[in-house]
């Protein structure tokens, strides 16, 4: 009886397991949309590690569940006498050595693309030398700083804004990220982009997004009790919405509050 | 077949030794410690005694098991009903009535954490069955430094003390997570946890690692020096391998947390600046008066060596998590399948891997952290392939589980649940390695599946098992096995329906510590899915009765069982049971490996490590 239900209770792991990523998709459980340009790529090589996760992980777990079924029977002779097999330890080990070997260098590029200096656009309106916006964190908000006409931060035509960070679609955008206090991480699950805000560092980042709309900003580092409401937005627009956007800005940053 | 389900005739016992009729004849071992008779408080409390420091470290992190159980449920109440009020909790927050509020929610998974790691787990393998085992594993009387390791378990006392303490300071006990970094933990107005509860966490926590400390120097200096005659490193249970890699994991790595942990005092109590950078403007206070006056240009810190010298810990404390917990699955693996264990070095040598490749992997926690990014490189492949050490180690026992005998009994089903897991666990690690994936998944609910399933579905089903087959060594009587079948079937059931889903909320971006995700747009579809996640681990929660019941009926009523019930091979089973103060009654002399089962060498399927042939 126990040898039936540990089988059937075994067995059910890898076929639920791989039925609730078959069917996640339709139940909504699954990746948001991608939309940046470095965001497939994140995807196709989780669906890359995820593959050959799982079919060591079906393998494995439907043979945990056959042994335990077959040889939990009632038998009076004794068990297989071996200590091993030293072939066996050779496949077994060079096979998945050069599987992982192949996942830790596919890897790479992606990884050098979103965040090595030398994956940084160059050409363009934003490089690391002249970014988009500085955005700060701090406990519990998101500000964004434009550096204004003049296009360098920290100057008196710098604008701010609170809460929304606009971008232009379709175009390399660089900003600084800073922190004001305690640490916090930039992340918008559309952009499968993340990177902490550290106090102390200005760290740059780069994105290029690929859809207009408005995305949650979220933190994703805890930075205290309001951690789970420290959000924002960020509005893709078109290039000509990211200009007016400017303008207006800049209309009431100077006028006074008279506007 | 099975050896438990028989009752076996009443045995008296003598009162205060444990010695059966017959035993500690003249001239034994055993003899000699007859003589003198201990009071109480020597022989259960201020015990040198291996087996009751053991049972003692069992007890507390049994006792804190419960704890922090009843925090993960409430956590769990959290998301899936958000601030609404805990039917029968409102005396415990008379201001809302029963709710959750955003303080205690981030309190609430800090010391989950805290205590699940620091308190239960590393106390249950190394100060448990660690204590318990190595000596009688390795046909010793008892620890090298039975006094050293007396001291082991009651410095963990301040650790329990200030860590209960620190509940009810004011502003509540810390919340900066169970990683603590700064400048939320040191800075006071940073969070309401890092007024004084912060402080609680870093001295309890550097008792926790002087206590572990000093187990670990007995535990090697016991397995190196204290080997009963032809015991050989390469005839050691593989259960003593693993406490021996993780005590040298102890040893290595937690003097850095210790020495980490007082920087980080020091920086909250008389304002050096090791973590803490200059001008930091925290809740609109400028740095003069969050720091105790402390002149903003002098901190200069950085918050990113807190996370180097804390994770260069806090990795390899991962292994120390889970490396015991292979060696009791090999061992009961064994033992119940009726098999010699497939390739004994090659687990050892990749029990070693495992914790080798363990300490230069620790940047993998921050591959989005602001490290520097080419280091993020290295610290993946080295972590990719500490995932093949894991493979070799489920191959192994897959190949000994081929071809076995198998008794389906608790602690089997246990320890097969245990690889069951442990596959899931590893697997989803790669993920987690690859650093362009890491960027998405990094703090995401991914995470927490993984770790769960490598800490509570691997290591906390380790831990179960090892109760069940060590628990006739321990108390002379075995467990009840229908409750123990029952508890396996439905843990093993609600422990999949509880991590395995938040694979699910990790994919679809959900972050980890946030007290109400759904205010998001991108995750307020996901909270149907943690309703069920809350509902399955209220009944994994509930389903422990089987074990708690189970576990204290069987120490008044259990069967009673002689030395081997198992008929296993290791020495633990050539002494009484429970044995007595010195441990063996019988000299000892080892011909062989543990592992000789179904040996064509003797008409039984065990030949145990003493016994001439």
């Amino acid at each position: 009886m126990m040898r039936l239900i540990a089988f059937l209770l075994l067995l059910a792991v890898p076929v639920l397991g791989v039925w609730t990523f078959v069917t996640a998709a339709d139940n909504n459980w699954w990746f948001p949309p991608a939309y940046s340009t470095f965001a497939p790529d994140i995807d196709w090589l989780f669906d890359f590690i995820m593959y050959m996760v799982a079919f060591t992980f079906v393998v494995t777990e439907v043979a945990l569940a056959w042994f335990v079924l077959k040889y939990s029977a009632k038998r009076h002779d004794k068990g297989v006498f071996t200590h091993g097999s030293h072939k066996l330890e050779m496949i077994w080990t060079a096979i998945p050595a050069v599987a992982l070997l192949v996942i830790a260098f596919t890897q790479m590029e992606t990884f050098a693309n979103i965040k090595f200096a030398s994956g940084f656009p160059t050409q363009g309106r934003f490089t690391r030398e002249k970014p988009i916006a500085q955005v700060w964190a701090s406990q519990f908000d998101w500000r964004v700083r434009y550096p204004g006409d003049d296009g360098v931060l920290g100057t008196v035509d710098d604008l701010e804004a609170a809460y929304e960070f606009v971008v232009p679609v379709n175009e390399d955008v660089v900003f600084e990220l800073r922190s004001r206090d305690v640490i916090h991480s930039w992340f918008v699950p559309e952009f499968r982009l993340k990177q902490d805000a550290l106090p102390g560092h200005t760290i740059p980042v780069w994105f290029n997004a690929t859809k207009e709309g408005s995305y949650d900003l979220v933190c994703a580092e805890l930075c205290g009790w309001g951690h789970y409401k420290m959000s924002g937005r960020v509005r893709v627009v078109s290039a000509q919405e990211f200009e007016a956007y400017q303008a207006d800005l800049k209309a009431k940053w100077f006028s006074n509050g008279k506007e | 077949m099975n050896p438990v389900s028989t009752p076996a005739a009443p045995v008296v016992t003598h009162h205060s030794t444990g010695l059966q009729p017959g035993e500690g004849a003249p001239g034994t071992m055993r003899e000699h410690h007859d003589h003198h008779e201990l009071g109480f408080l020597r022989k259960y409390v201020f015990s040198v005694d291996h087996k009751i420091i053991g049972l003692q470290f069992l007890f507390s992190g049994l006792v804190f098991l419960v704890l922090g159980g009843l925090m993960a449920m409430a956590i769990r109440y959290q998301l899936a009903w958000p601030w609404k009020p805990m039917p029968g909790l409102s005396w415990m927050f008379p201001a809302t009535g029963g709710a959750i509020t955003p303080e205690f929610y981030t309190m609430l998974f800090t010391m989950h954490g805290t205590i699940m790691i620091f308190f239960v787990i590393i106390p249950l393998l190394t100060g448990a069955f660690g204590n318990f085992l190595i000596p009688l594993m390795i046909g010793a009387p008892d620890m090298a430094f039975p006094k050293l390791n007396m001291f082991g378990y009651w410095a963990m006392w301040p650790a329990f003390v200030l860590i209960l303490m620190g509940f009810f300071v004011e502003g509540g006990h810390a919340a900066g997570g169970w990683t603590s970094y700064p400048p939320l933990s040191t800075i006071e107005s940073a969070a309401p946890g890092s007024l004084s509860g912060q402080t609680y966490w870093l001295m309890s926590l550097t008792w926790v690692g002087v206590s572990s400390m000093m187990g670990a120097v007995n535990y090697v200096t016991t397995i190196v020096k204290m080997r009963a005659p032809g015991m050989t490193m390469m005839r050691m249970p593989l259960s003593v391998w693993g406490l021996m890699i993780a005590a040298f994991l102890q040893l290595f790595a937690l003097p850095v947390l210790t020495a980490a942990s007082i920087m980080q005092l020091l920086d909250r109590v008389i304002d050096t600046g090791f973590f803490t950078p200059t001008n930091l403007i925290v809740n609109n206070l400028t740095p003069d008066s969050f720091a105790h006056g402390m002149p903003a240009a002098a901190a200069g810190g950085q918050p990113l060596l807190w996370q180097h010298l804390f994770w260069f810990y806090s990795h390899p404390a991962v292994y120390i998590l889970v490396v015991p917990a292979m060696g009791f699955t090999s061992d009961i693996l064994a033992v119940h399948a009726r098999k010699p264990i497939f390739g004994y070095k090659p687990m050892v040598y990749s029990m070693a891997a495992i914790a080798g490749l363990g300490f230069i992997v620790w940047g993998h926690h921050m591959f989005t952290s602001g490290m520097n990014p080419a280091l993020g490189m290295s610290f993946m492949v080295a972590t990719i392939m500490i995932a093949l050490p894991s493979a070799i180690k489920v191959f192994n026992w897959l190949g000994t589980l081929w071809g076995g005998r198998i008794r389906l009994n608790s602690p089997m089903l246990f320890a097969i649940g245990f690889v069951s897991m442990f596959i899931i666990g590893g697997l989803s690690g790669i993920w987690m390695a690859a650093t362009p994936v890491d960027i998405y998944i990094h703090d995401t609910y991914i995470v927490v599946a993984h770790f769960h399933y490598v800490v509570f579905a691997g290591s906390m089903f380790a831990i179960f098992s090892a109760i069940y087959h060590w628990y006739p060594k321990m108390f002379g009587r075995v467990m009840n096995e229908t409750l123990g079948k029952i508890h396996f079937v439905g843990t093993f059931i609600f422990t999949n329906c509880t991590f395995y889903m938040m694979h699910q909320l990790g994919v679809a971006g959900l972050m980890r510590r946030t007290a109400d995700p759904y205010a998001y747009d991108v995750y307020a579809h996901l909270q149907p899915l943690n309703e069920f996640i809350t509902l399955s681990a209220f009944c994994m929660f509930a389903w422990q009765i089987f074990f708690v019941v189970n576990f204290f009926h069987s120490l008044f009523w259990g069967y009673r069982v002689g030395r081997n019930p198992w008929e296993a091979n290791s020495l633990e089973w050539d002494a009484p049971s429970p044995p007595g103060h010195g441990n063996f009654d019988a000299p000892l002399l080892v011909h062989r490996g543990p592992y000789e089962y179904s040996s064509p060498e003797v008409a039984e399927d065990y030949l145990p490590q003493t016994r001439t042939v």
